[in-house]
């Protein structure tokens, strides 16, 4: 079966997670077509959907100019998977506790922006991921942190910080996964046999 | 629950990091500020980032003499003012100005050819520190020279100050004609090609096999409104810089708007016919054509 896999690319790192995507699908044996989503009408044909990361501010003023902010939250009410990293996960939260972000809610943590410091402070460590084996090679480049996790599920912390979740149909991780040749997060998140279906009902 | 990772293991100021943050800037729009309240607007109006400067290269250019970088306090007021990430203009081949502006803390550094050159030989040695750089370029020479010095980033050099996009088209289509010409190539001519426009070899056969820059390439010098954003995405390029451009414009907050919405939608002529309508007039600025070649400064730092 084909699937149609959607990348929010109003602003970002996009082809990196199309290309994550595509690698992720063919380890799976998925036929998947990446479509790039920058106007509203594409995401109610998206089975997988991709929250990139880039800049908040003006990834959130965008998807609500453009129409596609209210296409996420119904894309994940239907229980599709979707995948979003570090500007992602602000812009999907339920409170980035900034009112320059106007968040989606359809993660049920709070966040804090530039958590970890500015470009100076941006790092890589390997990091342990729940579900993953062995170490991911994470990048945390001006990262935010989670502060408060209400329903989702931490899937790995850094520094006592909770970095990555699992909300229902929902991944968010504070680093980016699309960074690297390792689709490990990309997998789980749109191809592990706990993400398909209708998540929200486990 | 996930196990803790152990402090001791993380790692800065990496190739990966430092290009991975100019990946992130990929889509936007970085705009030129001289002062928190222009930083405020260009934020708003959902720039990526600002270039916090002295003063923007159109009024560089009108006042003459020696141009530097900015006063740091003047620098650390923007970054105090705004959560988008800051940057901050360092003269080429001044190490000293590049370590003034990382240790304020600006999120990237761009060597830049605006500001009155200090070395006329050398660049900054780009691979010494954690920020990343960004750097022009006219050709493909200069942009591998620029990335073999450590540059995470690429932009068109265009002629600044001007609102005349003329000479970011020029080289932007140069560097995608060379690197077109090097994709026909076999290994040898690459190696020669590589001889003839002074770019490391390894670099050159990187390119070839990419299809396109190793880094992120953006463009920048004399994008003035909507349509001239879209005509640099429409040539490839993974984002745009302003300078002059939007508080040069009538209207800096329309303009603002406008030149990102118009960076997203700029395949789509219908919503770049919107977007451009109503944002009041532009820079007036200066054709390229009109200007005596003394007077350029895309010739800075090759």
């Amino acid at each position: 079966m084909s699937l149609v896999a959607g990348v929010v690319a109003v602003q970002g790192d996009v082809s990196e997670h199309a290309d994550a995507i595509r690698r992720a699908g063919e380890a799976h044996g998925e036929d998947v077509t990446v479509r790039e989503v920058r106007e509203g009408g594409i995401v109610p044909d998206c089975d997988l959907l991709a929250l990139p990361g880039g800049e908040s501010t003006t990834i959130s003023r965008l998807i609500h100019d453009e129409g596609i902010a209210d296409e996420i939250v119904a894309h994940v009410d239907a229980g599709k998977p979707l995948l979003a990293t570090c500007a992602g996960l602000i812009v999907a939260s339920s409170d980035p506790r900034d009112e320059r972000v106007d968040e989606l809610g359809v993660i049920d943590v709070t966040v804090e922006r530039n958590a970890f410091g500015r470009q100076r402070d941006s790092f890589e460590a390997p990091l342990s991921v729940d579900g993953l084996e062995g170490p991911f090679p994470a990048v945390f480049i001006r990262a935010p942190a989670i502060d408060e996790v209400g329903e989702a599920e931490v899937l790995a912390e850094f520094d006592g910080r909770p970095v990555a979740v699992r909300d229902g149909p929902v991944v968010a991780t504070a680093f980016h996964p699309e960074l690297l040749p390792d689709d490990r997060i990309h997998r789980l998140a749109f191809f592990a046999e706990s993400a398909g279906g209708d998540a929200r009902s486990r | 629950m996930a196990e803790s990772t152990d402090l001791e293991e993380l790692r800065r100021g990496t190739d990966l990091i430092k290009r991975g943050f100019a990946r992130m800037q990929k889509g936007g729009v970085i705009m030129d500020v001289v002062d928190p309240e222009q930083a405020r607007i260009a934020e708003d109006a959902g720039a990526v980032a600002v270039m916090a400067l002295e003063a923007v290269p159109a009024d560089i250019r009108k006042r003459g003499g020696v141009a530097r970088m900015a006063d740091p306090a003047d620098v650390e007021e923007i970054i105090e003012e705004v959560s988008i990430p800051v940057m901050g203009k360092a003269r080429i081949g001044h190490t000293k100005e590049a370590q003034i502006l990382e240790a304020v803390g600006v999120d990237m550094i761009d060597e830049s050819e605006v500001l009155t050159p200090a070395d006329d030989a050398y660049h900054i040695d780009k691979r010494d520190f954690t920020a990343p750089f960004v750097c022009g370029a006219r050709n493909l020479g200069e942009a591998l020279r620029r990335i073999g010095e450590g540059a995470a980033m690429i932009r068109t050099k265009g002629e600044a100050g001007t609102g005349d996009v003329n000479q970011a088209v020029h080289h932007q289509r140069t560097i995608k004609g060379e690197i077109r010409k090097l994709e026909g190539m076999t290994h040898e001519e690459r190696e020669a090609y590589a001889r003839e426009i002074e770019a490391p070899a390894e670099l050159v056969h990187e390119t070839a096999e990419m299809g396109r820059l190793p880094v992120v390439n953006f463009a920048a010098g004399g994008i003035a409104t909507p349509a001239d954003a879209a005509l640099m995405m429409h040539h490839e390029c993974d984002g745009i810089f302003v300078g002059s451009g939007i508080f040069g414009a009538e209207d800096p907050v329309a303009m603002g708007e406008a030149i990102v919405n118009a960076t997203n939608n700029w395949d789509d002529p219908e919503a770049l016919a919107e977007i451009s309508k109503n944002v009041g007039k532009g820079m007036k600025g200066d054709a390229n054509v009109d200007l005596p070649e003394e007077e350029k400064l895309q010739g800075r730092g090759v």
